[in-house]
């Protein structure tokens, strides 16, 4: 039963979707906390423009990365409770378990 | 601006004594209900996501985090915020990569997922090495700052701080185990968290509840170059080093790693993260409001007068708003918050200690409940009482790097066997004891040999590896050594197993 689930379609699927997901997000997340470190570190000049009376671009940019970060994590969450869920369920009860 | 700070208020001792007693009823009833291995490890496995979404945040929001990014903003405005940054975006690497299948192939500690398909023995000595590493460093940096805040703010000999500290932490973990350390966290959570809104709004009141005002303000004071990006990043490669080894390391940190026991499954575990990056995010946004309302109005000639480093910045504009009262309050709360991360600490230690080098090890596996819990609880005391000594040890020290390494040492020891172990089939237990000994190996010698060590606290000129932090070198030489040596040993048992785990990892069936 074990080998007939390792070997179904469905289950090589959820694997691959769940992965790539996993994969997708990461990266995003990699882009823009170093993509962050290296506008610091190459353009200062643009994260000191004034957009609003003293406030910088460089502040909303700053607590952009901290709230885009918990947005992914909401993100996943919603994909995961919804999709991934519903499938894995689907295949815990072709094991007939639980 | 006359302060009490440094001294003992009423309010101040008021406040820790609710929570002290607070905590203490709690341990005594969570030690009615510790009694197995489950129960002392993993709560029983009881916590809900919300709840442990709470506990991370506790187990992770430092005391040096609060007020040491609240007391960098105010004296150097902007970089604290780049610095708040790091903290934060290793949760969603948590999430991604590692919360689900280990919550689904472990048990009560990391060393059990990435022993799992391979070889116990050897493998559980070199985890628990790299968890205990990790964990003794930043407990030495933990108790080291606690001495000294608790001296700045209650005016208590650090001696005696640090023995109040070891003391409580130790009763909390001995008796209430995992059940105790939750919701010591929780509590530390929501009262730091409030404290902090609290103060924020306080903040924000004086200055209409109007964002710009407040950095017309502080700009006008300290000029334009204050919120702009200052000398916090002058080398990209040293930036790019930290960043990885705060990333990737937060995925590594086993007092993390083990909280994502104590939920009943997968599903509660990736929740507990979205709550956790909610809470702090949230709480970093605070922290850089609190630092420049500080800098706004406290002034940085008051706030680097009491401490060079700025650490009192956020008390001192909490006495300032709210007066005594506020202060005592928010002082208690720091108190709160060194007393939940130390006790996470010692109880992922003492896991590290007692589930997997002496069951693990030196049992083989074979101990019953009683004896596990036996060891966990001698590992407890021994690991409480090294962290006092230890703490009264470094008195004095620039222990500052010490957070540092445990941050390199967990991205580069802990996170890379765990990350191969999960996801990579061809994966060997040679190539995971290299992949960890490389990572620790790497990680100490270079930040020994970094201007951090070599320069700030050897006083030699010149440091002989440049960057201040290893965690470019050391996260990338682990996993190609981890790589190189797996490809070279092949481990047909290892990739046999593999195959099965993933119903266990990705479906859950099997799972404790």
């Amino acid at each position: 039963m074990k080998e007939k689930i390792l070997n179904s379609e469905e289950f090589k699927r959820l694997v691959k979707s769940k992965n790539s997901i996993s994969l997708i997000l990461t990266v995003l997340e990699l882009f823009i906390y170093f993509g962050f470190i290296l506008l610091i570190a190459y353009n200062k000049e643009f994260l000191g423009q004034k957009i609003f009376g003293p406030v910088t671009v460089g502040i909303p940019l700053g607590i952009g990365v901290i709230v885009l970060s918990w947005v992914f994590t909401g993100i996943y969450v919603a994909w995961s409770n919804k999709v991934y869920d519903e499938k894995v369920s689907q295949i815990r009860e072709k094991i007939g378990g639980e | 601006m006359q302060t009490v700070l440094g001294q003992p208020t009423l309010t101040g001792i008021f406040f820790f004594l609710l929570f002290v007693a607070a905590t203490l009823y709690i341990t005594y009833w969570a030690a009615k209900r510790t009694r197995t291995t489950a129960e002392f490890y993993a709560a029983g496995r009881s916590i809900t996501g919300l709840q442990n979404g709470l506990a991370l945040a506790g187990d992770y929001m430092s005391a040096a985090s609060f007020l040491g990014i609240a007391g960098l903003v105010s004296l150097k405005g902007y970089d604290g915020l780049i610095y708040a940054v790091g903290w934060l975006v290793g949760w969603p690497i948590v999430m991604f990569l590692i919360a689900e299948p280990l919550r689904n192939l472990g048990k009560y500690t990391f060393a059990d997922v990435v022993a799992y398909r391979l070889k116990q023995r050897p493998i559980r000595t070199a985890a628990a090495t790299g968890a205990l590493i990790t964990v003794l460093f930043y407990l030495i940096a933990q108790m080291v700052g606690a001495g000294s805040l608790i001296k700045l703010m209650f005016g208590l000999p650090y001696e005696v701080a640090i023995i109040i500290v070891g003391c409580l932490m130790i009763a909390y973990v001995l008796f209430g185990g995992m059940l105790a350390t939750t919701w010591v966290q929780i509590i530390k959570a929501c009262l730091l968290l409030g404290g902090a809104t609290i103060l924020v709004f306080l903040t924000l009141y004086k200055f209409g509840f109007n964002y710009i005002e407040l950095f017309s303000s502080v700009t006008s004071k300290y000029g334009d170059k204050f919120v702009q990006p200052g000398g916090l990043i002058k080398n990209p490669i040293d930036a790019i080093s930290l960043g990885l080894a705060l990333m990737f390391g937060t995925a590594g940190l086993p007092h993390i790693l083990m909280r994502f026991y104590t939920v009943p499954d997968a599903k509660e575990a990736r929740k507990s993260v979205f709550y956790a990056t909610g809470f702090i995010g949230y709480f970093y946004i605070l922290t850089f409001t609190i630092g420049f309302g500080a800098a706004a109005l406290v002034g940085h000639e008051i706030i680097s007068k009491i401490d060079k480093g700025g650490n009192m910045a956020a008390p001192l504009l909490a006495e300032a708003l709210g007066g005594e009262i506020f202060l005592g309050f928010l002082a208690a709360v720091a108190f709160a918050t060194i007393l939940a991360v130390v006790a996470g600490l010692t109880l992922a230690g003492a896991s590290a200690v007692s589930h997997d080098i002496y069951v693990g090890v030196v049992k083989r596996g074979k101990a019953d409940e009683k004896q596990e819990v036996k060891a966990a609880k001698i590992s407890t005391l021994c690991l409480g009482l090294l962290a006092i000594i230890l703490g009264i040890v470094f008195k004095g020290q620039n222990v500052a790097f010490m957070v540092g390494l445990a941050f390199a040492v967990a991205a580069s020891a802990n996170f890379p066997a765990l990350f191969m172990s999960i996801f990579w089939k061809k994966f060997t237990t040679q190539g995971a004891l290299a992949s960890i000994y490389t990572g620790l190996i790497l990680s100490v010698v270079l930040i020994i040999l970094s201007p951090t060590v070599w320069v700030d606290i050897f006083k030699n000129p010149q440091a002989i590896f440049p960057l201040k932090n290893p965690g470019i070198i050391s996260f990338f030489g682990s996993f190609i050594a981890g790589i190189v040596t797996s490809l070279l040993t092949r481990e047909k048992e290892a990739e046999e197993k593999f195959e099965s785990e993933k119903i266990r990892s990705y479906v859950g069936i099997g799972a404790e």
